[in-house]
């Protein structure tokens, strides 16, 4: 078996546009929205998703065979759980400011119902190899959505990009003002439904 | 009591879990299409939110805090870094007790609530509502008034949600932005509503 046969390639390459797991799928927006404030927050939240996604789904698909179903459900969690742990450890070690900004949210990865449905729906029934796959794919799926709505709330609401300033000074001295409404929540509301119309539009999917 | 009710307008209004923090958005976004399914699954957040937020409560301070195995003899064990797996056990024990009682002593409400009561142990408000109270550090009462409030706010959030929804039926929202879109668009307008609260102080 080649390495990246059609099916993994598919496995990896599916929720990325076609059957991405925030605007298709509909998971994981709980976490998603509080950290997009800022272009860095969204950025290291992605990283540390598509970890934990990766990392539950070769654990969950490497131990399949032997969890039982009755309580497949509390084996699933206590793997991400144990992620979770690890990441908001390593993140309070060497990146402690970032660690508190992001404050409950790295703990509410946990919840985040893309990594529960990822191993439920993919990793219990597929080896291991094409789980990580999928788990990279969907992370990334995930952290393009999250990514794309911190680029335009920091643009609109900060006037800048990573913190680097990108509207001109000349702009403001001629009466442009930052969006105050994208720095608090209904911003982010109202960016990730206009994300979600627009993929939908260029993806061509309709819902009823 | 002052403080309490200053605590759990604050909850419900000004810092609504929905729609401030953005907590339990997947079931929001997958039950609020039915009014009374979704009065149904609010109920049942209030419920568990108010008895998990207790419980963690206790188990942070006489378990994992720095030092708060001191009453069993272990006064330097600092076992904080336990606390996302030891929450999201108790939620999950929470919500499979409460399943249990109900089904034995209240089957009608069991009935009404049954099914909703396994979505909730993946509900992010309901771990985010224990993170929170140990972020902030509140005592006993100020956790139980905080998570009934948390779960309150919910309910009203999800029921309003669904009460748009259903006058969207007749809407003629285009095809593409049908479902999640608009959905998203109208959470951000009943945002912006809520944060009209936003300088009440009592």
């Amino acid at each position: 078996m080649a390495l990246l046969d059609k099916k993994s390639k598919k496995a990896f390459s599916d929720p990325l546009m076609s059957n991405n797991p925030i605007s298709l799928q509909v998971l994981g927006i709980c976490s998603a929205l509080a950290v997009t404030v800022k272009m860095d927050t969204a950025v290291v939240m992605s990283l540390a998703v598509i970890f934990v996604l990766a990392v539950s789904n070769t654990v969950i698909a490497l131990l399949r065979k032997m969890i039982p179903g009755k309580v497949r459900i509390i084996v699933q969690l206590s793997v991400i759980a144990s992620m979770v742990v690890f990441i908001d450890l390593v993140l309070k070690a060497y990146f402690y400011d970032m660690s508190k900004q992001l404050s409950v949210f790295v703990g509410l990865i946990i919840t985040n119902c893309i990594i529960m449905g990822r191993a439920e729906a993919f990793a219990m029934q597929n080896g291991p190899w094409r789980s990580l796959l999928d788990g990279i794919g969907n992370g990334i799926g995930y952290g393009g959505i999250l990514i794309g709505v911190a680029f335009f709330r920091e643009l609109l609401g900060s006037g800048t990009f990573y913190g680097i300033q990108i509207i001109p000074d000349s702009f403001y001295a001629a009466g442009y003002e930052n969006m105050g409404l994208m720095v608090l929540s209904p911003g982010a509301f109202i960016i990730l439904g206009l994300i979600v119309w627009a993929q939908r539009l260029i993806a061509n999917i309709e819902e009823e | 009591m002052e403080h309490y009710i200053s605590l759990i307008t604050k909850a419900v209004f000004v810092e609504n879990i929905l729609l401030a923090y953005f907590l339990g958005m997947c079931s929001f976004l997958a039950i609020s299409k039915k009014v009374d399914t979704s009065i149904g699954l609010g109920f049942a957040v209030i419920f568990v939110l108010t008895i998990t937020a207790p419980t963690n409560w206790a188990m942070n301070k006489y378990f994992l805090q720095d030092g708060a195995l001191a009453w069993a003899g272990f006064p330097d064990v600092n076992l904080s870094f336990l606390n996302f797996i030891v929450f999201i056990s108790v939620i999950a024990a929470m919500v499979q007790l409460v399943e249990m009682i109900l089904d034995k002593f209240s089957p009608t409400l069991y009935q009404s609530l049954g099914i909703f009561l396994p979505l909730i142990a993946v509900n992010c408000s309901i771990l985010g509502g224990s993170l929170f109270l140990v972020e902030r550090e509140y005592t006993l009462l100020e956790s139980t008034v905080f998570g009934f409030g948390s779960g309150l706010g919910w309910l009203l959030a999800i029921v309003s949600m669904a009460s748009i929804r259903y006058r969207l039926r007749y809407s003629n929202v285009p095809s593409h932005l049908r479902g999640v879109g608009i959905t998203m668009l109208l959470t951000g307008l009943l945002s912006i509503a809520f944060m009209s609260f936003g300088g009440i102080q009592l």
